[in-house]
């Protein structure tokens, strides 16, 4: 249950800025998602944040109260690590007490507080287990089950599904949702290079690109008004088609995006673009098709399952005005 | 259909196979002539009486254990046991070579884990470190061990200078002479050489701690003296185990320090030491092998013991 600020916050290893000065504010209970390509920086702001790394410049505010200078156990956070790190020698029921074991807490009340968590996980018939005689979902949540016998302030989450596989994942990601849900007073904040996860688990997402903040906002705000080019094209899978040249400026703009939902296969006479089908993926519900429009890149386009068409048809397509994104030469919407 | 199939499998198999044994052939080979038939040898010999002037003219004589043991009847009927068991000098060199094992290694592990704790932190100049702490290793130990002899000279050394002039002792200490500081000696000089390799062996076991595990306990704001006691070391005991045994073998067998620093010491003489002057100073084959076959057999007792009570992983199978 914790308002987090960022001030400025710059981080510099040597001569190298990887954090170029980040403003944001962290509501109280909110689930806040880090997302963007490798090498952003995301992970750094959150070990800014955990207190694993320290801030070179700029203040870190937790309730309004300066942490810069805080270490990590006396911020009331709990973090579930991409790898688990959990301690290969202990039981799990030992792995998750031992954060706790001197905090002077007593014993019967440090076993309650294990219980609970891992019948919240399901992991209680786990407890006398080793992280090695689990699989791969069950250490995770012995890892989230840790951090949650913390009952800490802040939930830290770096990459916490990228160990798994994809089936996993998704259960996963429902497990962390529910969780979120459960908790609700807890802030959690969580650094995800995948898009989905970001679109799915977030109340709000700040999209980072090379140690800067792009975008902050709820999932539906970036989908529906991305505010450059970069944004655009991170969120959303498939990615938002983009055009350029002359058939970027018939919209008095730099760069076109539209998405390929928002694409109709029309009849001749009422084509915006014309061109051949040279590839079709089926994927049950929908139908992508990619069309050689003579631009860059093909045109991907989102039909229904059922609505293939087969390669080398000559179509017409067109947008839906509404839903096109104008960017200017600045690569900001125009 | 089926059986023409595994038949074809059972056959890449059989391939795979021969093609192991071309590749470990060489090697089989090298082991055989070095190592497999001195030492089936050297236990050949020690059946036998032979001397330096029989050994290679063939006229040595089969003599069972005599060498081992031997039970002699004298004329007045009185009952004499003889052969390297009932040897006072052997059993002296035995509890010298497991006195001189156990305080070494003991010594040389502890500080070797010290200097790895330090070596693994980061600071500026680690590279240089890390590589200038090898020295002692590096140095032949002839070399070490006359350098370490001058050193604890008692008339020129300049140990005992340094202590006389802070007023340690009152008088010149001939360490590697005197059979009260001759193991002390001995001690001292293998220690400093060889921490440095157990150090190194220990930072590399450090290294495989992931990093995340640290930073987990950081969060939960755990002291770092629990967390070694409780994370590094539990982590670091499978390195530390087998960095163990690899000293424990060296030290089991140490021949030349204590043959150059504290020659004809009763006090530090090894199984190595006293099996050598028997080979070569006495030469008799027969007794001298008996003894580095009782050496072996030590040796090799020891190694399973160990590997059984500590349940080393040599195989890395487990990890």
């Amino acid at each position: 249950m914790a308002r987090i600020e960022l001030k400025n916050v710059r981080k510099s290893y040597g001569a190298v800025e990887v954090i170029k000065g980040i403003d944001l504010d962290i509501r109280k209970g909110e689930f806040m998602v880090f997302v963007g390509p490798s090498g952003c920086g995301k992970s750094t702001l959150l070990r800014l944040i955990s207190g694993l790394e320290e801030i070179t410049d700029g203040d870190l505010l937790f309730d309004n109260e300066r942490v810069n200078n805080v270490v990590p156990s006396k911020r009331g956070i709990a973090m579930v690590f991409q790898s688990y790190a959990l301690y290969p020698h202990m039981k799990v029921y030992d792995n998750m007490a031992f954060g706790m074991q001197l905090s002077k807490s007593n014993p019967k009340e440090i076993e309650a507080r294990v219980r609970k968590a891992a019948e919240m996980l399901q992991i209680d018939h786990l407890l006398d287990r080793l992280p090695k005689q689990l699989s791969g979902g069950q250490r995770q949540r012995v890892a989230i089950g840790r951090a949650i016998v913390r009952d800490p302030r802040v939930f830290l989450f770096d990459e916490p599904l990228s160990n798994l596989d994809a089936a996993l994942r998704v259960d996963t990601r429902l497990e962390i949702a529910r969780l979120n849900h459960d908790m609700e007073d807890v802030t959690m904040i969580y650094v995800t290079h995948d898009q989905v996860e970001a679109m799915t688990l977030a109340d709000r997402i700040c999209v980072l690109r090379d140690g800067k903040v792009e975008q902050v906002g709820t999932p539906a705000e970036l989908y529906e008004s991305p505010n450059s080019v970069f944004v655009a094209g991170f969120i959303g899978s498939p990615k938002m088609n983009f055009l350029k040249g002359s058939f970027a400026a018939a919209f008095d703009c730099t760069t076109l995006g539209i998405r390929p939902e928002h694409i109709s296969v029309v009849d001749e006479a009422r084509g915006i673009w014309r061109g051949k089908v040279i590839h079709g993926e089926n994927l049950g519900s929908d139908y992508f098709l990619f069309v050689e429009i003579g631009a860059e890149a093909p045109l991907v386009v989102r039909r229904d399952g059922k609505e293939g068409l087969p390669v080398g048809a000559e179509i017409a397509l067109a947008p839906e005005i509404p839903n096109l994104h104008r960017f200017g030469p600045d690569d900001r919407p125009v | 259909m089926a059986q023409s199939f595994t038949g074809r499998e059972r056959s890449l198999q059989q391939q795979r196979v021969r093609a192991a044994y071309t590749f470990l052939a060489p090697m089989l080979i090298m082991l055989a002539v070095v190592a497999a038939w001195p030492l089936l040898r050297s236990i050949g010999f020690s059946f036998t009486d032979a001397t330096a002037d029989t050994i290679f003219n063939g006229e040595s004589k089969w003599v069972g254990f005599e060498n081992y043991l031997e039970r002699r009847v004298r004329s007045n009927g009185e009952v004499r046991w003889r052969g390297v068991l009932v040897d006072p000098d052997w059993w002296n060199a035995v509890w010298n070579t497991v006195r001189f094992s156990a305080v070494s290694v003991a010594l040389e592990a502890t500080l070797g884990l010290l200097v790895a704790l330090v070596l693994n932190a980061e600071f500026k100049g680690r590279g240089l470190v890390r590589a200038a702490i090898l020295i002692p290793w590096a140095i032949p130990t002839v070399v070490s061990a006359r350098m370490w002899g001058w050193m604890l000279n008692d008339q020129f050394g300049v140990i005992n200078h340094m202590m006389m002039s802070v007023g340690l002792i009152d008088a010149p200490i001939a360490w590697t002479a005197q059979a009260d500081t001759a193991m002390l000696a001995v001690l001292i000089v293998d220690v400093w050489k060889t921490t440095p390799f157990m150090a190194l062996l220990m930072l590399a076991g450090l290294q495989m701690i992931p990093r995340d595990m640290y930073e987990a306990a950081k969060i939960d704001g755990i002291h770092p003296i629990r967390v070694f006691f409780k994370v590094t070391l539990p982590l670091l005991k499978p390195a530390i185990l087998v960095a163990v045994i690899f000293r424990a073998l060296d030290a089991l067998r140490i021949f030349d320090l204590i043959y150059l620093l504290t020659p004809q010491s009763d006090a530090t003489v090894t199984m190595s030491v006293l099996s050598y002057r028997e080979l070569q100073q006495f030469g008799d084959y027969g007794e001298g092998s008996a003894m580095s076959t009782l050496l072996f057999l030590i040796i090799t007792g020891f190694v399973l013991l160990y590997i059984k009570l500590g349940r080393v992983d040599l195989t890395g199978s487990k990890s």
